[in-house]
């Protein structure tokens, strides 16, 4: 575990997943900070390509990270990056502050809060993160842009790609198995 | 909800990356966040386009944010806020995101006759869809209809079957405009459905075409 006081040890800028874990379990406001310098001006584009006005976005990029910070029991580095967690918050919120319509959420897993993080699985949702991301980059501009257009809405349900051209598949393999050996669990006690 | 191994008819890669953009009517996103609550494979699929949505935030050009946003944000920290906690979903037969909408379990549903033994009740969401709860008793059909835009009909108990496939609990049938379909209920157990749809059906029928109105399918 990290953070409480003497225990702490320094953290890269960028070991995201370290930040946060250091905001969970050590209430850490100078972790907090640098999770805020890296995701606030990435949320205020995000948010404005998906049309919302630069005040409306600055507002809601202080919910977002709000949340973040209140919520941070609820991150868990085995089934999502930093990035992912923070992505999910801020469409949310923006579904709540632009469409004003309710927004059914698939039935939360009862994921085992009492045992030890795996670090397999932690060091795994870190690392297809990185993957991803790195895949992202690779792609031809055009489809890149198809992908992001997808997710500010730009995109006509038809329009929407459905080959992707990133490795998806092996996510979703990880994603399956932890799942399974979830459900494993629950089925013996 | 224990997930069904058995779903062999799953939500398609535009929908799942439709839900995970946030971009779905709520009418279709109830569908979809319910075939997940059923379907691990599925849920698995979600969170890989959601950690995609991750990689895209990731990948943002930087808009600077307003030079005293982070010191507001830190001021910010210190208001503590009162969140409810959040209650346990009561078991209910109906997977939680249905149960949400109905507000209680089967017995709260108002249903109303739709002909032929059919019940719908229609769930109240935004305008852009409508979905329903479908009632069909065993072995009826479902008047036949086509579709101007498109339908999901996800199985939550019992089975149906059209010209196209058996769907069983958990299975999703995905139709477009191109199919006219007839479903019917499977003999031995009455049939419950959660159907959207982005437009009116067409009815082939010239009686069920007047009720249409009265009855908003």
């Amino acid at each position: 575990m990290l953070g409480k006081g003497s225990q702490r040890v320094a953290l890269d800028e960028t070991d995201w997943s370290g930040l946060m874990l250091a905001v969970r379990d050590g209430r850490d406001r100078a972790a907090f900070a640098s999770l805020f310098r890296h995701f606030a001006p990435r949320l205020k584009s995000y948010l404005m390509k998906s049309g919302a006005s630069a005040p409306k976005a600055e507002d809601c990029v202080q919910d977002v990270m709000a949340t973040v910070w209140h919520k941070a029991a609820q991150f868990d580095p085995e089934r999502a990056a930093v990035s992912t967690w923070v992505y999910t918050i801020a469409r949310n919120r923006m579904i709540d502050m632009l469409r004003r319509e309710r927004r059914p959420e698939p039935e939360a897993m009862p994921w085992d809060e009492d045992s030890e993080p795996d670090q397999a699985d932690v060091y795994a949702a870190a690392e297809d993160s990185r993957l991803l991301s790195a895949a992202l980059a690779d792609l031809p501009e055009k489809q890149r842009s198809l992908i992001q257009r997808a997710f500010y809405g730009d995109l006509s349900h038809s329009e929407i790609a459905l080959e992707t051209g990133l490795p998806l598949g092996t996510i979703k393999s990880r994603i399956r198995l932890a799942l399974d050996r979830l459900r494993a669990k629950m089925t013996e006690s | 909800m224990t997930t069904l191994p058995t779903i062999r008819h799953h939500l398609n890669d535009a929908l799942l990356m439709g839900y995970a953009a946030g971009h779905l009517s709520e009418a279709f996103g109830l569908v979809v966040a319910t075939h997940v609550t059923m379907c691990d494979d599925c849920r698995a699929r979600l969170e890989s386009y959601e950690a995609l949505g991750g990689a895209v935030i990731e990948a943002e050009d930087e808009t600077a944010v307003s030079t005293d946003a982070l010191a507001r944000m830190m001021a910010r920290l210190e208001v503590p806020v009162v969140s409810a906690s959040p209650k346990a979903p009561r078991k209910t037969s109906l997977p939680s995101p249905v149960s949400a909408y109905v507000g209680g379990d089967l017995d709260a549903v108002k249903w109303r006759a739709l002909g032929g033994g059919v019940r719908q009740a229609i769930l109240p969401t935004g305008p852009k869809a409508t979905v329903r709860l479908l009632h069909i008793p065993a072995g009826q059909a479902v008047p036949d209809h086509g579709h101007r835009g498109m339908e999901l009909t996800l199985v939550l108990r019992g089975a149906f079957r059209d010209a196209t496939d058996r769907f069983g609990p958990g299975d999703l049938e995905i139709a477009d405009e191109d199919l006219a379909h007839k479903p019917v209920a499977e003999v031995g157990e009455d049939c419950i459905c959660l159907a959207a749809t982005d437009a009116p059906l067409r009815f082939a029928g010239f009686m069920p075409r007047l009720l249409q109105p009265l009855f908003r399918i």
